[in-house]
């Protein structure tokens, strides 16, 4: 085929040759699925009673928070109209999946996460609102909410209600990204996407990205405040990372066998992009080096004794493999559903641009962002000291 | 001819003026039939062997509607089809067929153009999926965009599987076409089917029973672009090859 001066390989519909969503657009599946994921694994220790992650019980909170916040700004970035979303709030039209998302993300924030993590540190803001000084003083009275009662029977209903916002969390978590998916895999005119097992595909994949992000974060925060790492909590999110990962990766190449095994009209075309345009982000990056390659490195600590520091080691560098697989799995989800003609006879190319509003530079602010977020959080709400007993 | 006394020619010119008034008046005071969004149901047909590729309807829709000059609001298509090898068609679209396609050289390939445009979908994917219901379906048929509503987000034009719709590069809100609202709610057809010089493409209001619409579906073999889509378009083809994408 023949490569026409815009990079357009074969026939496109002459409005398709420029895509329509850009990197940012990756990055919103990517964020969300490190708060639900952050949030699933935070939910373990406190629902499943594994007691063995507690270490990273409030740092994975204040991950999935951090990484909220962030979470719309690359969607406002994108808009064409970004002073109008609010009419999404105020007048949404219930047939598209789209939005719902202001909804659910509220709910997220202001309902689950907001609540179990103030619960949480209630007395401990209590008690620093009492002992600190200054603006740090004002700070934290302000985040008691003028709830200063530290009674044992006060903190007693802070753990109960804490528990069950964490119940009604769970299944909220799934719904945050679930519904990401939803909205990728409900789109009949796109080939690539339209799969139901789209939402159930980012739902684990989210849940393997929060809980390797949680761990590269807790070693890093370890290293950088110079706390000795819990290995067993360590160990076991290493484990229940493999796991996961193990059941996501099954679930995407069931959806790659069932696609090559039905072959349908698109087939021709989805199988000519992964050995093209997609090879290095979908086959190199994604499937080799972002998930058999941690994976297999998973798998060995499962059935093999280490020393402390390998294992660090190990899970340092699976961890990291990981969150590469999985960016590029956005990547070639969100990009790659836009590279083939919806006539299936041609293919156009991604110009990712610098500079520009939807370029890699905002994108690797908004990156940065979150991590900000969370160090300040950090500073404010400690998440290794021993909780205040008043 | 008879003289008239002045007295006489009076009384006639003020009959006349009287009655003069009197019909400017009754011709004011009529009311022009005005529209009804219910007593139509647009949609558009197009006879693929009339078709002749002059993409004198992409010009007409890009004047009349302003189209930016890279997008396209309805657009042609040439096919050209090897022997059975119907799964991989030629195709090819320069500047939307807006002035035409080069002549082929003789070959054994069966050739025709395809008018493309909005098909105004019954259950239209691209206003399901609107986060505010900036795309609507107008009570007479025809998927419109409220400019001063749509946020941007590119979802319906993800969503279209026709790719009939494009962000407007100044306006930055979804646009596509129209089926020319502002002239066929005036009583007058499409820029693009008066632009058509063989009566390729007509525009069809399927409530109207005298439209010719009916007799066009009744008497000839009619698809419409990817059924399997479900989609309730009301775009209607005659003679369209299974080639067609």
């Amino acid at each position: 085929m023949l490569m026409g001066p815009t990079g357009v390989e074969g026939f496109m519909y002459p409005n398709e040759v420029e895509l329509q969503w850009s990197v940012l657009i990756v990055l919103y599946p990517f964020i969300t699925g490190l708060v639900a994921g952050a949030f699933i694994l935070a939910s373990l220790e406190r629902v499943f009673k594994v007691e063995a992650v507690k270490p990273t019980y409030r740092l994975a909170l204040l991950t999935a928070l951090a990484f909220l916040i962030v979470a719309p700004l690359p969607l406002q970035m994108h808009l064409g109209h970004p002073e109008r979303s609010f009419e999404m709030y105020l007048t949404p039209h219930r047939s598209s999946a789209m939005a719902m998302f202001g909804f659910i993300y509220l709910w997220y924030l202001m309902v689950v996460l907001l609540v179990e993590i103030w619960l949480d540190y209630r007395a401990e803001i209590v008690h620093r609102s009492q002992t600190s000084k200054g603006l740090l003083k004002f700070v934290y009275t302000l985040l008691t909410l003028g709830s200063k009662n530290v009674s044992p029977g006060a903190l007693r209903l802070d753990d109960r209600v804490g528990y069950i916002v964490t119940l009604i969390g769970i299944p909220s978590a799934f719904l945050l990204h679930g519904y990401v998916g939803f909205i990728f895999g409900s789109v009949k005119a796109n080939a690539w996407w339209s799969t139901p097992l789209m939402p159930i595909v980012f739902l684990f994949s989210a849940m393997v990205s929060g809980i390797a992000a949680v761990m590269l974060i807790y070693m890093a925060v370890s290293w950088y405040q110079k706390r000795p790492i819990d290995m067993r909590c360590l160990d076991t999110i290493a484990k229940y990372l493999f796991y996961v990962f193990l059941i996501d990766f099954s679930l995407e190449m069931l959806d790659l066998v069932h696609r090559i095994y039905e072959a349908d009209e698109s087939f021709h075309s989805l199988d000519f992009m992964v050995h093209t345009r997609l090879f290095f982000s979908q086959v190199v990056l994604q499937i080799w080096i972002g998930t058999i390659l941690p994976l297999a490195l998973l798998a060995v600590t499962q059935v093999r004794t280490f020393t402390e520091a390998v294992r660090r080691g190990i899970y340092a560098s699976a961890g990291l493999l990981t969150m590469v697989g999985i960016f590029a799995m956005r990547w070639n989800v969100v990009i790659g559903g836009q590279l083939f003609s919806k006539s299936y006879l041609g293919y156009t190319t991604y110009k990712l641009e610098f500079a520009t509003r939807e370029g890699l530079l905002p994108s690797i602010l908004l990156m940065i962002l979150p991590f900000l977020i969370l160090w300040t959080l950090v500073k404010l709400l400690p998440p290794f000291e021993e909780r205040h007993s008043l | 001819m008879k003289d008239l006394s002045r007295r006489q020619l009076f009384e006639k010119a003020g009959r006349f003026l009287i009655l003069s008034n009197a019909a400017a008046a009754a011709l004011n005071s009529a009311e022009p039939n005005p529209y009804s969004t219910a007593d139509h149901w647009w949609g558009m047909t197009i006879d693929i062997d009339q078709c002749i590729g002059c993409g004198n309807c992409a010009a007409a829709c890009q004047a009349e509607n302003k189209v930016p000059e890279e997008f396209h609001r309805t657009w042609i298509e040439r096919y050209q089809v090897q022997g059975d090898d119907y799964q991989h068609p030629q195709v090819e679209s320069p500047h939307g067929g807006r002035e035409g396609f080069t002549p082929l050289p003789e070959s054994a390939a069966k050739s025709f153009y395809v008018p493309k445009l909005c098909n105004h979908c019954a259950t239209s994917p691209c206003v399901q999926v609107c986060p505010v219901g900036a795309t609507f379906e107008s009570p007479d048929g025809v998927v419109l965009v409220d400019e001063s509503y749509c946020v941007g987000c590119r979802y319906c034009v993800q969503a279209c599987p026709y790719g009939t719709r494009f962000i407007h590069p100044e306006k930055q809100v979804a646009d596509k076409c129209t089926l020319c609202y502002h002239r066929i709610t005036q009583g007058l057809t499409t820029a693009c089917a008066e632009a058509c010089p063989t009566g390729a493409r007509k525009l069809a209001d399927l409530k109207d029973p005298k439209d010719p619409v009916h007799e066009f579906l009744r008497t000839n073999t009619i698809q419409v672009l990817k059924p399997q889509m479900a989609t309730g378009s009301k775009v209607y083809y005659k003679n369209l090859d299974g080639a067609v994408r």
